[in-house]
């Protein structure tokens, strides 16, 4: 039921969107069914471009993350730096697309600090070189950043999984067969954990697929991926815009499944050969360089990270700062002062709807998880938001929403946000809960307890460090929500991110470095907060600590 | 033959088991204790599968050659615990592919015709290309058996891999393995929990204690 509702608002936004792609808009005057839209989504100059762009960023993200994460997790599988990995994992994680965007175009821009060390000494530039380093037409850039971005979401999704295989055993099993380390994960655990990750690697490839806030940051510009300019086209007030951008979405639908047939066969072939390589036999045992070169270069990625947001936050104070000059001449608040009143109304609403869409959905996710652990229902549905993209259901939704009289605005963000925090509240909550061992609660029946005294007083209770870091996560997903605070908020109302965006694509460095500090601080608190409550309230409890994915 | 020299493992300060002396080729070495004694971790070190908390000290040879210090992959042990821990992703006679060395056989035609031999000597070659998950325990047992010897190794760890079986299953299982390992002349070390396991294989027996040493011959 919870699970259904959950997909609700998307299928109720994708019959919303249908009705304009075919030219039908009541509201407006327009009624029946033309191929007009369609007509002229094709028509339109560069859109094979932008098709192709869209297509070929998304697989190239989506593969380059699933490698990494799974080379990673080959080199660090049963050693000390999986430990390390997994506790870098959720400050990373909660980091915004927009401020990672930002955050790379920090680094790489032609006037971006990589240059700026190499420069004067040893590149010999004394001026930014005219070359498109971020935003290039190829989309390469965009490439790399999305993969920077969702490969600790893999990451994070597939030490989910390696919990729920038995894969100690079976690596164990390998590599006393003769097998290296790396191999010995590669044969007896990946494709285990892979098939347990399908879903979240659909997710990330959809995502890709049809980002926007990332393209406006850094991607190629005329043409844009399509994603990009779907929503120009219906933030365009005009009804053409309006025709234009759901015909356009709707393609978005189409091109998405396209993507994901593509994948699935791609699955198959690398399943394959696979397959044929373990038959073969080679024991891969000498991994040793192999190891220190993926795990040195995950290590020099995080640092990259690192910098950048310090970088980011320094660049919100920065006075003058000439090109080949690695730190600013000057520094002051003046951003930060003459900003302080919007920002902080700002501030006040993304707060305001991220606890809030938090707190809503919390319940549902609850009863979601306890449901799926008794075996009635599967979760998988749940993830029907993460895998349609974005711009093909949020416009249909304003259109309904505009229909049913309701007004765009702070209580309409909150639902929307909902959507969203849903699937992510579920996919950190579902691990743990499901690990809780049931006798807790048989023990609890057993001297007497009802169901309601036993669930609230044992399982809730036994729950409540992952309970926080479930919200902790909401939140981080909520304020990194462009699109459906721009689209649902039919941009009256601002958050973090939707200035971010705005400050990056104006132009203002100093002003894009102060939101993304706030965008980075928010989910950084929240996970603070999800630490340490519960280490204050169980300090005297060693059976209350956090258990890890990784032991 | 398998030799222990002052080998022991400890935990937090404590050692949980010692052994002294050694196994000769095609002979069993029955680790009996109760449940937590340290039996496993006792294997795991064998095979190289421990790290801190636990520490090992003393050394174990096969033949001459001192392995306390190789990495799992090069010891050569072969490994069976009481799941079968067959891989899901790989057919009956594919996890037994998987284990044969390239040293010897190289083309798939040949790996296929060396894995098909071990399953035939457990009696499974008629369902080769079967999923492991649709096999019964016992048949489960039996392929194990066959990875682990297809590995062409040069000692044979058993944790508890009978606990799993009815008594009639048990008793047909346990003389496969006592019988191949006898055939293909590997010390074996094997933790139960069972005196008959110990009787059936006719095995030198080891009791171990919580926190107290036990003497191997
Ligand atoms: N990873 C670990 N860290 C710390 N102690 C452990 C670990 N694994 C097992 N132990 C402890 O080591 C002891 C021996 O365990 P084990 O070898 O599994 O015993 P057995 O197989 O005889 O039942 C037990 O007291 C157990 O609690
Ligand atoms: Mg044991």
């Amino acid at each position: 039921m919870v699970a259904l509702a959950a997909m609700l608002p998307v299928a109720a936004g994708l019959v919303g969107i249908l009705a304009p792609a075919f030219g039908h808009l009541p509201a407006l005057g327009h009624r029946g069914v033309s191929l007009a839209p369609f007509a002229a989504l094709f028509a339109a100059p560069g859109i094979a471009t932008s098709v192709l762009l869209s297509a070929a960023t998304g697989l190239a993200a989506t593969a380059l993350g699933v490698g990494l994460t799974m080379l990673l997790l080959a080199a660090s599988y049963g050693g000390r730096s999986l430990v390390v990995a997994e506790r870098l994992l959720a400050p990373i994680l909660s980091v915004p697309h927009a401020a990672a965007a930002a955050g790379f175009v920090f680094l790489f821009a032609p006037t971006g600090f990589v240059l700026r060390l190499l420069s004067p000494w040893p590149s010999g530039l004394e001026a930014p070189p005219d070359i498109a380093l971020v935003g290039d037409p190829y989309g390469i850039a965009l490439v790399l950043a999305l993969a920077m971005k969702e490969t600790p979401f893999l990451f994070m999704m597939a030490l989910v999984a390696l919990s729920q295989v038995e894969a100690a055993g079976r690596v164990g099993v390998a590599r006393s067969l003769g097998y290296g380390r790396m191999a010995a994960f590669l044969h007896a655990a990946w494709p285990l954990v892979y098939r347990q990750m399908r879903l979240p690697v659909l997710a990330v490839l959809a995502f890709a697929a049809s980002v926007v806030d990332v393209v406006m940051i850094l991607g190629p510009r005329q043409p844009a991926p399509l994603g990009g300019r779907i929503v120009t086209w219906l933030q365009a007030a005009d009804l053409d815009g309006w025709f234009l951008g759901s015909a356009g979405a709707v393609a978005m639908m189409g091109l998405v499944l396209l993507l994901v047939g593509l994948w699935r066969a791609g699955e198959a072939v690398a399943g394959r050969a696979a397959a044929r390589l373990r038959l073969g036999g080679r024991r891969w045992r000498r991994d040793r360089v192999a190891r220190v070169a993926v795990l040195g270069f995950g290590a020099v990625a995080v640092a990259a990270m690192a910098v950048s947001f310090a970088g980011l936050m320094l660049q919100s104070v920065a006075g003058y700062w000439p090109f080949p000059d690695v730190l600013p001449a000057t520094v002051g608040l003046a951003v930060w002062q003459r900003r302080l009143a919007m920002a902080a109304a700002t501030l006040g609403d993304t707060l305001t709807i991220a606890l809030a869409a938090t707190a809503a959905a919390l319940p549902l996710a609850v009863v979601l998880v306890e449901a799926a652990r008794r075996g009635g229902v599967s979760t998988r549905l749940v993830y029907v938001p993460l895998i349609v993209p974005q711009v093909a259901f949020l416009f249909g939704l304003d259109v309904l929403a505009i229909r049913a009289g309701l007004t765009p605005g702070l209580g309409a963000v909150i639902l929307a946000h909902m959507v969203f925090a849903l699937p992510y509240q579920v996919i950190a909550l579902a691990g743990p809960w499901q690990a809780l061992d049931p006798r807790f609660e048989a023990v609890a029946a057993s001297l007497g307890a009802g169901p309601v005294r036993r669930f609230v007083t044992v399982r809730l209770a036994m729950m409540t460090a992952s309970l926080l870091v479930t919200a902790a996560v909401s939140v981080a997903v909520s304020v990194g929500l462009y699109l459906p605070t721009q689209m649902i908020g039919a941009g009256r109302v601002a958050t973090v991110t939707t200035e971010a965006v705005a400050a990056a694509t104006g132009g203002d460095r100093r002003l894009l470095g102060l939101y993304a500090t706030l965008q980075l601080v928010i989910p950084l608190l929240a996970f603070a907060v999800a630490r340490w409550v519960p280490a204050l309230l169980w300090r005297r409890r060693r059976g209350m600590r956090p258990v890890r994915w990784a032991a | 033959m398998l030799r222990f020299d002052e080998f022991a493992v400890a935990l937090g300060g404590r050692t949980l088991v010692r052994l002294d002396g050694t196994v000769a080729a095609g002979k069993v070495l029955a680790v009996m204790g109760p449940s937590g004694a340290g039996k496993s971790s006792l294997l795991k070190a064998v095979a190289g599968l421990i790290g801190p908390p636990f520490v090992v000290s003393g050394r174990v040879l096969v033949g001459e050659e001192d392995i306390t210090r190789l990495p799992v992959e090069a010891r050569g042990v072969g490994l069976m615990f009481q799941d079968a821990l067959l891989f899901p992703h790989m057919s009956v006679v594919g996890n037994v592919m998987f284990a044969v060395p390239r040293r010897v056989a190289r083309s798939r035609g040949a790996r296929r015709e060396v894995a098909m031999g071990h399953l035939g000597r457990v009696a499974m070659a008629h369902l080769a290309e079967a999923d492991p998950a649709t096999l019964s325990g016992g048949e489960r047992s039996r392929v194990a058996l066959a990875r682990t010897l297809a590995g062409a190794p040069r000692v044979l760890l058993l944790d508890e891999p009978f606990a799993a079986l009815d008594q009639a299953l048990k008793a047909r299982t346990r003389d496969i393995v006592f019988r191949l390992a006898a055939e293909d002349g590997l010390p074996v070390v094997m933790v139960s929990h069972d005196p008959a396991d110990a009787e059936a294989a006719r095995a030198q027996v080891v009791e171990i204690r919580p926190c107290q040493e036990g003497e191997g011959s």
